[in-house]
């Protein structure tokens, strides 16, 4: 690697180089989640977002069946959306990868361009796709599959549908590097050894990239299960996660304290869960 | 078996940009509505709603304040990540490494939790509602993404070229301006570049931080839609839609996606 050959000296420069970028990640990101943290402890005030204190009411109040409820939800629907962006990204983002790099540019311009798609716009375009006056359901009348035109959103498998959708992008593009990047000879050799592409696939090319895969599993999870106008969009109450709970109370209800207690309390429950996923991809496989 | 397997490729190239595709055809569909009426297929053809868009500053506004907020908050991002992946990658500090992870940290978290956070953050320093709040947020925020993309491209340098730059008696400032800067360029502009086009798209942050004193257009959209749907809504998507893929396809034409995506193995 080319760190500073042996005798330089670097002096100042590294501490002046970052001194913004610490200066700017403590303020911005550091102290906010920190004082996030202190509010979680801190008694509600309608006049002025919160009152300093040390109340656990915030907690206990978090931690109700019902909110424990929302959280089960949470996890369940950001799971489900996971495990669907990963079983189609992995064969998708390798097939992507095996073709000359001027073919895949299209590709990528298109996945990086549904990735910055505003969730907002994803929700709303989602809600028409799947609504009665210009949804699929007419698509599927004109083909005589349906009888009559209906709407599928608000609904689960609309907020699916739309966790799919943000997420998949996200998912084929932190996939794209370590695919990217596996040596073909490996599934060559698995071929001429007589593996069929879909053998070998399976046998040589998962299990290679399965840190790699878990890695982006985990990030993915975090990424649905903070997400919060698919859910309050697309989604009847039944289907409203956590922040749209949080946001509720943040903003609209003027309950600043359960909200980043409500927020603890999503961020505790998606570290475990995305430790566990990290930890099941388990340490670099050798192949046998 | 291979049959199958040449059948499953073509499916899959096939169904994955179809599926992500889909809800843009939708939009761009319902846009061209001539009446306010949000069918599809459209009845009759107009783009009326795209002048409405452009021309009624309830719309337009906002787009102005998504714009800037997106511009500042790209250059914000650059500014966080340029030097810290340069110091991380240049010198032998041991903090260096520790923010590198920082600065990577946003994305490892729920975003509703990165803006709740920004929410309470600037309430205690009484800037709550500021338009710089959002700039700032969204720098920090974003950051991740050049400085992804940055660390890649120096990874991807060859040390034997900064090597012999310096044997050869290049000063450090020459170094950095002759021998690095002119290979990282484009990893500089992908990642000005996302952090741009994600800041113009970012609804959550914007929405604690700005949401009631300068709206973006995100957070116009969303209100919009608790009072009905318009074409125009359909119409001003569609533009966002379009403005990406304009920006990242100039971004493949100049520079090498794939590379700039990570495709090489550092050296």
């Amino acid at each position: 690697m080319s760190r500073r050959s042996p005798g330089e000296r670097s002096g100042p420069w590294p501490h002046l180089l970052l001194t913004w970028p610490a200066a700017a990640l403590l303020v911005l990101f550091v102290v906010p989640l920190g004082a996030m943290v202190a509010v979680s402890f801190f008694e509600r005030s309608v006049a002025s977002f919160f009152e300093p204190g040390f109340v656990l009411e915030n907690y206990v109040r978090a931690l109700t069946p019902f909110n424990l409820k929302r959280l089960g939800v949470s996890l369940g629907l950001a799971l489900l959306a996971t495990l669907i962006c990963v079983l189609v990204a992995v064969p998708f983002t390798y097939l992507l990868t095996r073709l000359p790099r001027r073919r895949q540019v299209p590709y990528l311009v298109l996945v990086l361009a549904t990735l910055s798609l505003s969730e907002v716009v994803a929700a709303f375009a989602w809600s028409l796709l799947l609504s009665r006056t210009s949804g699929v359901s007419n698509l599927f009348v004109w083909l005589g599959l349906m009888q009559s035109p209906t709407s599928w959103s608000p609904g689960f498998m609309a907020v699916l549908l739309g966790f799919v959708f943000i997420a998949l992008p996200l998912t084929i593009l932190l996939l794209y590097p370590p695919v990217s990047r596996l040596d073909n000879e490996l599934v060559e050799a698995a071929g001429t050894m007589g593996a069929s592409p879909l053998r070998a696939f399976r046998t040589v090319v998962v299990p290679v990239l399965r840190r790699a895969i878990a890695g982006s599993t985990a990030l993915v999870f975090i990424f649905v299960l903070g997400a919060y106008v698919i859910p309050q969009t697309l989604g009847r109450p039944a289907q409203w996660t956590l922040p749209v709970h949080i946001t509720d109370q943040a903003i609209l209800k003027s309950n600043l304290p359960l909200g980043a207690a409500l927020a603890m309390v999503l961020l505790a429950a998606s570290s475990v869960v995305a430790l566990v996923i990290v930890a099941l991809g388990g340490r670099e496989r050798r192949l046998k | 078996m291979r049959g199958a397997a040449v059948w499953l490729r073509r499916v899959f190239m096939l169904l994955v940009p179809l599926y992500l595709l889909a809800p843009i055809v939708v939009i761009l569909g319902v846009s061209l509505n001539e009446r306010k009426v949000l069918f599809f297929p459209p009845q009759g053809l107009s783009l009326a709603w795209y002048r409405e868009f452009f021309v009624d500053p309830a719309w337009s506004q906002p787009a102005i304040n998504s714009l800037v907020i997106a511009l500042f908050a790209g250059l914000v991002a650059i500014s966080i990540a340029l030097p810290l992946a340069y110091a991380a990658w240049r010198y032998r500090v041991r903090y260096a490494r520790l923010l590198v992870g920082l600065g990577l940290a946003p994305f490892a978290l729920p975003p509703v939790i990165t803006a709740l956070g920004a929410l309470v953050l600037w309430i205690l320093l009484q800037s709550y509602g500021k338009p710089y709040s959002v700039v700032l947020s969204h720098g920090v925020f974003l950051t991740t993404l050049p400085l992804a993309t940055i660390t890649l491209g120096l990874q991807t340098l060859k040390p034997e070229l900064v090597e012999a730059a310096r044997t050869m008696g290049a000063a450090g400032g020459t170094v950095f301006r002759t021998v690095i800067l002119p290979h990282i360029r484009p990893y500089v502009i992908a990642g000005f570049t996302f952090a741009f086009v994600l800041s113009l798209n970012e609804y959550i942050i914007a929405y604690m931080t700005v949401g009631f004193t300068v709206e973006t257009l995100p957070v116009k959209i969303f209100n919009s839609l608790r009072y009905g749907y318009s074409p125009v809504m359909a119409a001003i998507s569609f533009l966002f839609f379009l403005v990406a893929v304009v920006l990242f396809g100039i971004v493949g034409r100049v520079g090498d996606l794939p590379r700039l995506l990570g495709a090489d193995a550092p050296e």
